[in-house]
């Protein structure tokens, strides 16, 4: 009973706010419903027992994609009310060709039902339902032991990516100037301070290089 | 250690990869400077060599490992021993260059050494997670080795096609891969092979269309007809050094790649995927015989010869034999040597410190250094497959195949395509040994005349049984221990 009370929760939630994400007149709203419809998201994947994808999904979608959407949206300057009026020309184009993909799903679970005849092939999902394991543990368990090569591989790949990304924007800039703690306690009165004899009647012109 | 010596068949890919990790360590904590660069080089080469030896010294059996992701045959030793060859040769070639452009950053040979390793991966693949993973630990190395020289427009514009169409065509490979993958219930080879046999294929159409994707996305990696399009621009925009990496041991990774998941995962549907092989392989000979006769950038004319070639070697896997695989795997070998010993002529056209690339350029190079001009000649002569160089033994170990399949029309629009083809390689000998003399080149330096050397020699010698012999055989026991 609360399991349905919740699911129609977050169901009437994210599709609503996923509705918002396109009406939204202001960018930044859209962005925000979109995080709405990821943490509902999440909360329907907590009540299929599914709950390490749904902390993913908070981590990921929400901590990573939509913050970096944000940051777009802030940062650049784009036009979205450009963007608004080609979305109007282009909105029946759009809808027929939604309607048409809703009608061969229609069309498909009419007649097959929710059997696509996959056949026999199919295998049972990883902790199977009732066996008192949740999707962390079984997770827990095989990733360093099944699957131990991809995860290694895995791995390399984003070690690469690092490698890449460092290799093709880092750049050393000359002459900019950092703060050296090291040179900054390493400093005594001989090289800091330079003693100039002043002949009567001279001036003393500062040294065009400053002190060391 | 007990424990440990089950890994020994993963041992060199296990080796290269703490490698890289160590240099990587080297190169961050010493300073950056092109002495150090070159160090780091030099000490990947040796761990690549490392790599071989152990390779050399495993036997001959079928191993797995890691719940049968990962197989150690003689086939994916035989590739392995390819492409640590092809990426080390490659590595010796680029140092003057880089040293030249100053280019020569740690990170390049610690990208390579990766790239090296995704390439075993790839070879050794015997599920569709562990296909993925090699693919694309190579690729991203890639990418970045054609961005490397990052102030240069053309190299940037290199990368960044070759990021985006690579990104496609990975997409289209995992799409592929999840369709087998829903159809079958297993990202085991082994097991999508059952499955493949277990019903005829007019039940299996599901299992085709995710084959068909998978193809297109492999047909992007050996840049196949009609997924070549990004080759001419990234040989063209990426450094001299890296278009001959990008030549040589990818496509090496990548053929056998898909010889592998042709014949592992897909046996009882052969009448399927002979159709794609065979179309792409048509197609790839005739562009590469056409679209390189209006070139005049040595690289870009590379670029279509190399996608001639695959199409060539493709004409070995559409037979659908064991001696076909054999075949491929000797043009590859072949292909190889030609290859990099073409590049390493290209790096030595130079004046001061510019890199020349027109072919106009080469003109009368007989007269000015003719021993260059004579191995380029003769490199040239083996890619058209002129007898008795290698080459055209290569193009024998693949046409015969296709010819006892009875593949007629393959074989006979395969050696109308070499015919064509022959035209802008014997183009190139003509320009160097008949037209007026230009400026000089600067003298070669040692490493391009190594590697020249010996890719002369391999083209002559091949074709002596005592040398040929030796390697002929290797292919076929690595065809052998292929399900093909």
């Amino acid at each position: 009973m609360i399991k349905a009370l919740f699911f129609y929760l977050f169901a009437i939630l994210s599709v609503s706010s996923a509705a918002m994400v396109i009406i939204a007149r202001n960018p930044v709203h859209a962005v925000l419903f979109l995080i709405l419809t990821f943490f509902n998201a999440a909360g329907l994947f907590i009540l299929l027992g599914a709950e390490f994808l749904a902390m993913l999904l908070i981590i990921v979608y929400v901590g990573a994609v939509a913050v970096l959407f944000l940051f777009v949206v802030m940062m650049l300057d784009v036009d979205f009310a450009e963007l608004k009026a080609g979305f109007i020309k282009n909105a029946p184009v759009g809808a027929l060709i939604g309607g048409v993909v809703l009608l061969e799903l229609a069309a498909l679970f009419l007649v097959y039902g929710f059997d696509v005849g996959v056949g026999g092939n199919v295998q049972t999902a990883m902790p199977s339902t009732g066996s008192g394991i949740d999707n962390t543990t079984a997770l827990g368990r095989v990733i360093y032991t099944k699957y131990v090569y991809f995860f290694q591989a895995a791995g390399l790949v984003l070690l690469v990516a690092m490698i890449g990304a460092i290799v093709l924007t880092l750049r050393h800039k000359e002459g900019v100037k950092r703060q050296s703690v090291a040179e900054q306690v390493a400093r005594s009165p001989k090289t800091a301070i330079e003693v100039v004899e002043v002949a009567p009647g001279n001036a003393v012109l500062p040294s065009t290089e400053g002190p060391k | 250690m007990q424990h440990l010596l089950i890994y020994a068949p993963a041992f060199p890919e296990m080796l290269l990869a703490v490698a890289a990790m160590l240099l990587l360590m080297l190169g961050a904590f010493s300073e950056d400077n092109d002495h150090n660069g070159a160090f780091i080089g030099w000490l990947s080469i040796a761990f690549m060599i490392g790599a071989a030896t152990i390779i050399a010294l495993q036997p001959p059996a079928t191993q797995t490992l890691f719940n049968g992701s990962f197989v150690v045959d003689q086939f994916s030793r035989f590739l392995k021993l390819l492409i640590l060859g092809g990426t080390a040769v490659a590595m010796l070639l680029s140092f003057d260059f880089l040293r030249q452009k100053g280019l020569m950053k740690f990170e390049y040979p610690i990208l390579m050494l990766l790239a090296c390793v995704g390439m075993m991966m790839m070879v050794s693949a015997n599920d569709l997670i562990a296909l993925y993973l090699g693919v694309e630990l190579q690729s991203l190395a890639l990418y970045v080795l054609a961005a490397m020289n990052r102030d240069n427009v053309r190299s940037s514009e290199a990368g960044l096609k070759y990021f985006v169409l690579g990104a496609l065509s990975s997409g289209m490979l995992l799409y592929g891969a999840s369709l087998i993958y829903g159809f079958t219930g297993s990202t085991s080879f082994l097991e999508i092979a059952n499955v493949a046999q277990a019903a005829p294929p007019s039940e299996n159409i599901g299992l085709i269309f995710g084959l068909v994707f998978l193809l297109v996305g492999l047909a992007f990696k050996i840049s196949a007809v009609p997924f070549h399009m990004w080759t001419p621009d990234v040989y063209q925009g990426a450094p001299t050094p890296v278009t001959a990496f990008f030549a040589a041991a990818p496509k090496m990774a990548a053929m056998g790649l898909l010889l592998r998941v042709l014949g592992g995962a897909f046996p009882g549907l052969e009448q399927q995927w002979q159709q794609i092989i065979w179309f792409i392989s048509i197609a790839s000979m005739l562009l590469g015989a056409f679209a390189a006769i209006g070139q005049n950038n040595i690289k870009r004319l590379m670029a279509y010869s190399s996608i001639g070639h695959i199409g060539f070697a493709l004409v070995g896997l559409a037979a659908g034999t064991t001696e076909g695989a054999q075949g491929v795997l000797v043009y590859l070998l072949i292909y190889l040597v030609m290859t990099l010993g073409t590049f390493a002529c290209i790096l030595a056209m130079q004046r001061g410190d510019e890199m020349i690339e027109d072919i106009d350029q080469l003109a009368g190079l007989a007269q000015n250094n003719l021993l260059l001009a004579f191995t380029l000649a003769m490199l040239m002569f083996s890619l058209a497959g002129i007898p008795p160089l290698a080459g055209f033994w290569a193009k024998v170990y693949v046409f015969w195949p296709a010819v006892q399949a009875g593949l007629y029309p393959l074989a006979v629009i395969g050696v109308i395509a070499s015919v064509i083809g022959a035209y802008y390689y014997l183009r190139i000998v003509k320009i160097m040994f008949f037209d007026e003399p230009q400026e000089k080149f600067v003298p070669v330096s040692a490493n391009l005349a190594i590697v020249m050397g010996a890719a002369l020699i391999f083209i002559f010698a091949f074709a002596i049984p005592q040398l040929g012999g030796p390697i002929v055989a290797a292919a076929e026991a690595a065809a052998n221990s292929l399900r093909l």
